[in-house]
């Protein structure tokens, strides 16, 4: 099932690619991360989709109906797509009830009583109806921009990083009540970010985009244990990754032969190991494969840099558990679990 | 021992500077009384009058017939002003029109020629002309760049995601202009509306050549044919509450926020809204209000000129009244911006209570009539300090009273983008505060001082009525021979003077324009 698809989608500014032929599709209900560095296009993407800017190629259908295409646009006030935005942009002249009952077409009554309802279901008093936006924190605000894309049940909810003003307690917490909120109204939602973690925690589908294309579209789980190049394994977390020789399932890797999780290829690559997968102990002359060569004291861990032995001395770093107590030059034991992942 | 050598520590000489403040806020005080002074003085003639005198002079038949027309003037020039400055200001700031900058600028324009020039000008062109009609058209004309002005800069400001905003809510562009757009130019209408107000009630030479009546002409009438002093003064009374009724109408109107914009990061430029196949009959608008704002004076000025030829450039004279009135504005502009300079920095770096309620007693002083304050100046001048009568230290009193917000403004700007850290750090490196003050602050606030005098020098230059009441003997600035000539019905002779006052008008009104687009931050 498709709810909203994105068909090679292109939006210049000037000489400037924002997008560059995106394309995807979003199943109902469903909750899609669009990741990626800043300036990718991100903005750009969920601008289109709402409706404020054209695009200047491709088509943008939503639940069967064409939004934007090569013949026109719907205007986005015909849309019903709820969009927060990173600053949650409030009215500065209305007071919180009012900005929440902005898009109701109700009375006063029940604009308030729905301000209210939707006060408390983003966590909030409903004491701070009469206040005006200045008078609240970033949070609260961001809070309450989400109230008020939520008053009219948006068929689709965009949230362009709604959550980067908040401190990291507040934000997990937040992010935690606004996908409980989503889901339960069952709203199709697609979240911006430029947090890999929020990301992996929210989305059911996550999108990895760069310059103004989508590089990998797919599962979390799977962008991360499956990335498509190292810039992308990178993005989504630690990433460690080694040249091999790849044959009958197998790679010659500077860390010994390992299982790989695809088969069918042969010749020289490069290989991604996570850091959940590999271990280091202490070791003595012959278990030995590696030499510590620098440690950063960080607390619980430590940022260690291994040199593996061999004539390329490939190196990598890693936050290994302090009690290991592992001092520069002591030679350690590397080893894997788990398979490495080929890229293609 | 060491007991003797701590007493000495102790007692060394210490003394104390009072702090720059302390002075700043004297001479601040000192200001704001005397720019109170003919306030204070109406209220002191409607005491001094008595209850039974008054009630005969102010309720009667020609105080009723000049509060109608004042009222209608007031009424129907406003809305008029408003629409035709939200519009154009729309239309020039967010729309693809044709020439939109070109168009921007002739809309501010009209405000370098004199409101009495525009007067002259459209008699020049339909003699007959007067009333309230006429007195109407010509102040929308005269006044509406005041208007205009705030409300393009505001324009400038808007964040437009808020306009996407209540578009994805499901407004249509109507609506979302409507409840977002209108309401956050809330401030910058309210503030024009009244500056446009207080001319309506100020002015006196627009209305005296069309002969339309107000307050202000029935005062310079009374002053000049019977100097009836106590029958002006009531008069002046009902003027002075009419101001404050504006004044406190606005400030109803305008509320206690500010909006601010919420939330970091710049705000993305504004989407301009193509017009379509209204791009060409909305041409119409801008180009109408130019015709008459600027074809106008510019037509019946050149019809003058041509028919004068040589003969009306009387140089000997003309270079007088030009060389006075070139010393006058700048005395006048000097002493209204360093009148400023205390009040500006309080309000800047020292802003609580009492320098808000300075600032406010200035407002209000400089909201009064320039013949409220003329008639104060000389009733004062001529009952207790005689010497003082039509001196130069007079009118550039009353200079300071009225066009001191103009450079108070300025300033404050300037001084607001100083930080206070560079005081703080030539205190430290051993200057005295007003020394730090004056070597830091005030030296890198010189632009916006540079424009303060230039502000209030073009209001200098094109006053007429308080000038006239007040100047010395023997002056003759460009404004009064003009008006002089005008009152002869030597309309070419007047010609050369309304030239020269708009020609050096001109460079200021660009001053004006530009601080509005600065504030605006492009
Ligand atoms: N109105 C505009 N005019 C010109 N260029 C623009 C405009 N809006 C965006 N761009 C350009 O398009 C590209 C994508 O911008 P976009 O705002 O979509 O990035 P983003 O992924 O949201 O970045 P961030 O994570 O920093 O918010 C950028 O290179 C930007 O400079
Ligand atoms: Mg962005």
């Amino acid at each position: 099932m498709t709810f909203l698809k994105l068909d090679s989608l292109r939006k210049h500014y000037g000489a400037v690619a924002a997008l560059d032929g995106v394309d995807m599709t979003v199943a109902p209900g469903s909750r899609t991360a669009i990741v990626g560095p800043s300036g990718c296009g991100k903005t750009t993407l969920l601008r289109l989709i709402a409706g404020f800017e054209a695009p200047d190629a491709g088509a943008i259908l939503l639940d069967g109906e064409v939004m934007a295409d090569a013949q026109g646009q719907v205007p986005a006030h015909l849309r019903n797509i709820g969009i927060v935005a990173q600053d949650g942009c409030l009215f500065p002249h209305l007071s919180v009830s009012d900005n929440i009952g902005f898009g109701l077409k109700t009375d006063r009554e029940a604009k308030r009583a729905r301000a209210g309802e939707l006060m408390e279901m983003v966590g909030l008093d409903p004491a701070m109806l009469s206040r005006k936006p200045d008078q609240l924190s970033g949070g609260q605000q961001q809070r309450v921009a989400l109230a008020r894309a939520l008053a009219r049940q948006p068929r689709l909810m965009l949230l362009d990083e709604p959550f980067s003003a908040l401190d990291t307690g507040l934000r997990v917490a937040t992010r935690k009540a606004v996908a409980d909120v989503l889901s339960s109204a069952g709203i199709t939602t697609i979240l911006v970010t430029h947090d890999q973690q929020e990301a992996l925690a929210f989305a059911d589908q996550l999108a990895v985009m760069r310059s103004g294309r989508f590089v990998q579209v797919g599962s979390p789980r799977d962008v991360y244990a499956r990335p498509v190049d190292a810039a992308t394994a990178a993005f989504m977390g630690e990433a460690i990754v080694l040249p091999a020789d790849v044959a009958g399932g197998q790679a010659e890797s500077p860390l010994g032969p390992l299982a790989i999780d695809a088969g069918g290829f042969s010749g020289a690559g490069s290989i991604l190991l996570r850091p959940e997968q590999i271990s280091v102990r202490r070791a003595e002359a012959e278990d030995a494969n590696g030499t510590v060569a620098d440690v950063v004291f960080g607390g619980s861990t430590c940022d260690t840099r291994i040199v593996l032995d061999g004539v390329h001395a490939h190196a990598f770093r890693l936050d290994i558990p302090n009690r290991e107590m592992l001092h520069a030059g002591d030679r350690v034991a590397v080893s894997v679990s788990g398979k490495a992942h080929l890229f293609r | 021992m060491s007991a003797t050598t701590d007493t000495r520590v102790l007692t060394a000489p210490r003394y104390r500077l009072p702090a720059a403040s302390s002075w700043t806020l004297t001479i601040a005080v000192v200001v704001a009384l005397l720019a109170l002074l003919p306030l204070g003085f109406v209220l002191w003639a409607a005491v001094a009058t008595g209850w039974d005198t008054a009630v005969t002079l102010i309720f009667r038949g020609r105080v009723a017939e000049l509060m109608v027309d004042t009222i209608l003037l007031v009424l129907l020039t406003i809305p008029i002003c408003t629409l035709l400055a939200v519009t154009l200001a729309w239309l020039t700031e967010r729309t693809d029109l044709p020439g939109a900058r070109l168009w921007s600028w002739l809309c501010v324009a009209p405000l370098a020629v004199p409101a009495f020039v525009h007067s002259y000008a459209w008699v020049g062109l339909w003699p007959g002309i007067h009333g309230l009609g006429a007195g109407v058209a010509i102040s929308v004309v005269a006044y509406f760049p005041f208007l205009f002005l705030p409300v393009s800069a505001a324009f400038r400001l808007l964040d437009p995601a808020l306009e996407d905003q209540a578009a994805s809510l499901g407004l249509a562009p109507v609506a979302v202009f409507r409840r977002v757009v209108l309401p956050q130019l809330r401030l910058a209408v309210c503030g024009g509306m009244l500056l446009i107000g207080l001319h309506l009630l100020a002015e006196y030479g627009l209305f005296a050549m069309i002969r339309f009546d107000t307050f202000t002409t029935a005062i310079i009438d009374q002053f000049q044919s019977t100097y009836n002093g106590v029958a002006a003064y009531m008069l002046a009374l009902v003027l002075v509450l009419c101001c404050l009724v504006l004044l406190g109408l606005e400030a109803s109107l305008r509320g206690r926020r500010r909006y601010a914009r919420l939330g970091p990061g710049v705000a993305r430029r504004t989407k301009t809204v193509r017009l379509g196949r209204w791009r060409y009959p909305l041409l119409l608008l801008p180009l109408v209000t130019a015709a008459f704002s600027l074809g106008i004076p510019a037509l019946t000025l050149g019809r003058w000129l041509v028919a004068g030829g040589t003969a009306i450039w009387r140089m000997d004279e003309i270079g007088l009244a030009l060389g006075q009135t070139l010393v006058i504005c700048l005395i006048g502009g000097f002493a209204t911006t360093a009148a400023a300079v205390p009040i500006a920095w309080l309000s800047v770096r020292r802003v609580n209570r009492s320098s808000r309620f300075l600032e406010g007693c200035y407002y209000l002083a400089s909201s009064m009539p320039g013949v409220v304050v003329a008639l104060a100046l000389v009733t004062v001048t001529v009952r207790a300090l005689l010497p003082l009568y039509q001196t130069v230290a007079t009118i550039v009193l009353a200079y300071v009273i009225m066009f001191l917000p103009r450079a108070l403004v300025s300033l404050r700007a300037s001084i607001a983008q100083v930080p206070v850290e560079l005081e703080q750090a030539a205190a430290s490196l051993g200057r005295s505060p007003g020394n730090a003050l004056w070597s830091t602050t005030v030296r890198l606030a010189a632009p916006g001082a540079a424009a303060g005098v230039a502000l209030s020098s073009l209001g200098i230059m094109n006053e007429l009525t308080a000038t006239q009441m007040l100047a010395p003997n023997g002056t003759r600035t460009l404004a009064m021979a003009f008006w002089a000539l005008t009152s002869e019905i030597d309309y070419a002779g007047a010609a050369p003077y309304a030239v020269l006052m708009v020609l050096f008008s001109l460079p200021l009104t660009w001053l004006l324009h530009h601080q509005s687009k600065k504030i605006a931050g492009r």
